[in-house]
């Protein structure tokens, strides 16, 4: 087994020097695939990422209140909201602390709001939802509270939003396992290369009394190889790029969606595995897949 | 020992081996002549089961083997060495690597093929060719290597199909040297011949195959026939 092993993973060295085009050829293919994979991966991630803060920040009504309307009446009104099922919070936040906030999410343009003269923004409610289904319902009680200037609920832009990122997904997921099948198909046929040229070979060696494992073992070895060398260098590739990205992109995304990047950290992580896994399984069903027919004739 | 009961094998129409019943012993020499298409290599296939009988029993050393999965066909190959008439030897290999590859099938250890594979050359008397490549050799010295290759293992039984057809008559007859020096050894050899003269001068074991049938099986027996 272990001979077998070492055996194998020689004769798989010397093969991809010797058929160093095809190897070349394939290792750039699978690399290629890869990369745009992870490219669909990184997005997927990032907006199901964002989507779910989006989902976070929407799951708010926001009751702005008039200026006239005194603490106490917000108090009551707090109460009432308190004891609807669908609530699970009601939160009183003032002029001052909402200027606060606001500054803070505009961050480091955040000195541009320093020129106002007095403080736009009005007291306001922030109600929590535990269900977003009963959204709507909460959102016009609200409105029908004497002293409320405005209620802001983002129900059509947060189902859009939803739709949107569920579409992405979707088409994420089709794309990926297109590649994956592409990928397979790209390999199958770097080997059915390799075991046509070796076809002679493989008849002595039968004609000799070698198992299929034993010829099987250096092809196999040799897809894998190729798969495993290709999900490094498009790792290392990946790794690099979205590095780049967050530090260039990260505070604009934060502007725009008041969420940052996944980060590189974990998403690295969790590549790592997934494109070894992926990058061995596409170069082990590539061999096999292309030896299956030479194996089983006599 | 070879044994062949009621052996049946054919293609569509043809019957490429009829009812076949033969027995070859531990030791024996026979040589399998007859017209081409009369069924010699099916005979052949048959023993190394690269294909398989329609009916009837071929035992193996008592194994019935026409009851073999396909799992236990390396196992049976091991124990046969095969030499065929164009010697099927890979050109991208030096003639050590060539006899050394039925070695590793078995997974033999790097010392015992270093030790092991120059014996055997120089038993076939090619032990500075060692690192030719094939077609730097004559048609003579590639059958030396191929026969090399066959025996290398040590199998119980030479099979060779027209092993000195693309040879001069000299250097077929060197080559028939060595593999009756391998009989002598104690190895079983059944070999497909179209050569009259060597088959009249060994005085072998002969059988005739004809349209599928054995027509003939004789000790000490003539090729019997004009091609
Ligand atoms: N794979 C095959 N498919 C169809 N017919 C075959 C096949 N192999 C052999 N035959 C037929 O079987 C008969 C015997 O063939 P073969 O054993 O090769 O003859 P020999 O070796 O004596 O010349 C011939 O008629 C041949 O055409
Ligand atoms: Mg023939």
């Amino acid at each position: 087994m272990i001979k077998n092993l070492f055996y194998s993973l020689k004769q798989a060295f010397i093969q991809m020097w010797r058929n160093r085009g095809m190897t070349l050829a394939s290792l750039f293919s699978i690399t290629a695939m890869l990369l745009i994979l992870g490219l669909f991966f990184f997005l997927t991630v990032n907006v199901s990422f964002m989507t779910e803060s989006v989902k976070e920040q929407f799951d708010t009504i926001e009751v702005f209140l008039e200026d006239s309307t005194s603490y106490e009446e917000a108090q009551t009104m707090m109460e009432s909201l308190m004891a609807l099922d669908d609530v699970s919070n009601v939160e009183y936040i003032s002029k001052k602390q909402a200027m606060a906030e606001f500054k803070e999410r505009w961050g480091e343009n955040g000195y541009l709001l320093d020129g106002l003269s007095e403080n736009p923004l009005p007291n306001s409610l922030r109600v929590t939802l535990s269900n977003l289904q009963g959204g709507e319902l909460t959102a016009s009680i609200c409105r029908n509270f004497i002293g409320v200037e405005d209620v802001r609920y983002y129900q059509t832009e947060i189902n859009k939003v939803l739709a949107i990122s569920d579409a992405l997904q979707k088409a994420a997921m089709v794309i990926i396992i297109f590649l994956v099948i592409v990928s397979v198909v790209v390999v199958s046929n770097t080997v059915k290369l390799t075991v046509m040229a070796r076809r002679d070979e493989i008849m002595i060696m039968k004609y000799v009394g070698a198992t299929n494992w034993f010829i099987r073992g250096p092809m196999l070895a040799e897809g894998m190889l190729i798969g495993m060398i290709s999900a490094v260098i498009s790792l290392g590739i990946i790794w690099a790029l979205y590095e780049k990205m967050v530090e260039m992109l990260g505070d604009q995304a934060f502007v725009l969606f008041s969420t940052t990047f996944v980060e590189t950290e974990f998403m690295m992580f969790n590549l790592v595995w997934i494109f070894l896994a992926l990058g061995l399984s596409i170069g082990a069903f590539g061999s096999i897949i292309s030896m299956r027919r030479y194996l089983n004739e006599a | 020992m070879i044994e062949f009961e009621n052996v049946t094998k054919s293609f569509g129409e043809t019957d490429a081996l009829h009812e076949a019943n033969i027995l070859i012993e531990d030791g024996d020499f026979v040589f399998l002549v007859g017209p081409s298409g009369a069924g010699k290599s099916t005979f052949i296939k048959l023993i190394l089961r690269e294909i398989n009988a329609d009916s009837g029993r071929i035992l193996v050393d008592g194994q019935d083997i026409t009851r073999f999965s396909n799992r236990q066909i390396p196992k049976l190959r091991r124990d046969i060495g095969m030499v065929f008439q164009d010697f099927r030897l890979l050109p991208h290999k030096t003639v050590f690597e060539n006899v050394a590859l039925a070695m590793e099938v078995i997974h033999a250890t790097q010392r015992t093929i270093k030790r092991q594979v120059p014996q055997i050359l120089s038993v076939m008397g090619i032990e500075d060719k060692a690192d030719e490549f094939p077609d730097h050799l004559s048609a003579g010295e590639q059958q030396r290597v191929a026969i090399a290759r066959a025996i290398i293992n040590n199998p119980k039984m030479l099979i060779a199909d027209e092993p000195t057809g693309n040879l001069d008559p000299d250097t077929a007859w060197e080559i028939m040297q060595l593999i009756d020096i391998i009989n002598r050894r104690g190895t079983t050899v059944v070999m497909v011949t179209h050569a009259k003269d060597i088959v009249n001068r060994m005085g072998k074991r002969v059988v005739a195959i004809d349209h599928g049938h054995i027509v003939r099986d004789s000790v000490g027996g003539e090729y019997g026939y004009d091609d």
